[in-house]
């Protein structure tokens, strides 16, 4: 308040968090993995009805590496739990991950021996959607949701993260 | 055309045929698994029946009873419009089998899987690898003293 009037027109003062995070929870970029039926879901709520860029989040990248929320629509087998794995140490910190559905948050009805029941036994999740599949309405609530933690995050929290060290290659 | 099959069948390979089964017009042969080859090749070739095409190829736990598992064979006559099941059933402690990819070129991925599921060999296939386990899976998930949700830590899931 008084260091404004002092700069004159032109100045704001603020926390560098609360600009960063506001920054970073209006744009963030998902990494859409659509792995069976959320994925149609998914795609309903990038379309003109339900609109996902009016959260900042419509630039779907399929590269890990430019995004930073990895949505899982679908049903991991444990054999695609390596892939969402890889996928997931690819996106560079920070980065935050919804369960879409409940295939991806508990193994849903495929109680079975090859379906990983629940992603959260091999990646950290921020939210779970629930439903089979979740409505776009509910993906875009799941997505308020990280935005609220995203709000509340602090740029210090992000700097102790190791870095991932490089696969070991058979020689 | 069901009788003729029968009667072509039984001229031919009497002594390997132990049950023929008619169910709500649907013919199945029970047959000796060392005749699988020559009891095929027959049914496709032969100018009356031709029975070329192969629908399916699966596998069965029959559980407790004797001779554990069987195969079942589905063939199709698309110039008779007339399909047959073949089975042979197959000892637990010999799950060998012939294969038929010689006869029927489709089996090669359906033995494969009869093979990941239940644990049976087929003799002669040209590549006989596991189809949706991993490679170096130990169980055979379709056996019935499989558990519904798999043996804990058989996968192994990359670390959080």
């Amino acid at each position: 308040m008084g260091l404004e009037s002092a700069f004159g027109e032109g100045f704001i003062t603020t926390q560098i968090d609360a600009l960063i995070s506001w920054a970073r929870k209006n744009s963030l970029w998902p990494m859409p993995l659509g792995i069976s039926c959320c994925a149609i879901e998914m795609m309903a709520a990038a379309d003109p009805r339900f609109d996902i860029s009016r959260f900042g989040s419509e630039v779907m990248r399929f590269s890990p590496r430019q995004s930073d929320l990895m949505i899982v629509a679908g049903t991991v087998t444990y054999k695609m739990a390596k892939v969402v794995r890889k996928i997931y140490d690819q996106m560079p910190d920070p980065k935050w991950v919804i369960a879409m559905g409940a295939c991806a948050s508990s193994g849903g009805m495929f109680r079975s021996y090859s379906v990983v029941q629940g992603i959260d036994l091999f990646v950290p999740v921020d939210v779970y959607a629930a439903g089979c599949p979740p409505r776009p309405e509910n993906l875009l609530a799941a997505l308020m949701e990280i935005q609220k933690k995203v709000d509340k995050s602090s740029v210090l929290q992000f700097q102790n993260n190791t870095m991932i060290e490089p696969p070991v290659v058979n020689k | 055309m069901t009788e003729l099959t029968e009667k072509k069948l039984k001229e031919k390979f009497s002594d390997f045929i132990t049950e023929v089964i008619y169910f709500r017009n649907e013919q199945t042969f029970i047959v000796n698994k060392s005749q699988i080859l020559n009891i095929l090749t027959f049914l496709r070739d032969d100018p009356e029946l031709l029975f070329n095409f192969l629908i399916d190829l699966c596998g069965v736990d029959r559980a407790k009873r004797n001779d554990r598992f069987e195969v079942v064979y589905r063939l199709f006559s698309l110039k008779n419009k007339q399909s047959l099941r073949i089975k042979c059933r197959i000892d637990e402690n010999d799950l060998n089998i012939d294969s038929v990819t010689g006869v029927f070129g489709t089996a090669d991925w359906h033995e494969r899987e009869t093979y990941d599921m239940f644990g049976i060999n087929f003799i002669n296939h040209p590549d006989l690898r596991r189809l949706y386990m991993p490679e170096d899976y130990q169980y055979y998930p379709l056996r019935k003293d499989f558990p519904l949700l798999g043996i804990p830590g058989s996968i192994p899931l990359p670390k959080k």
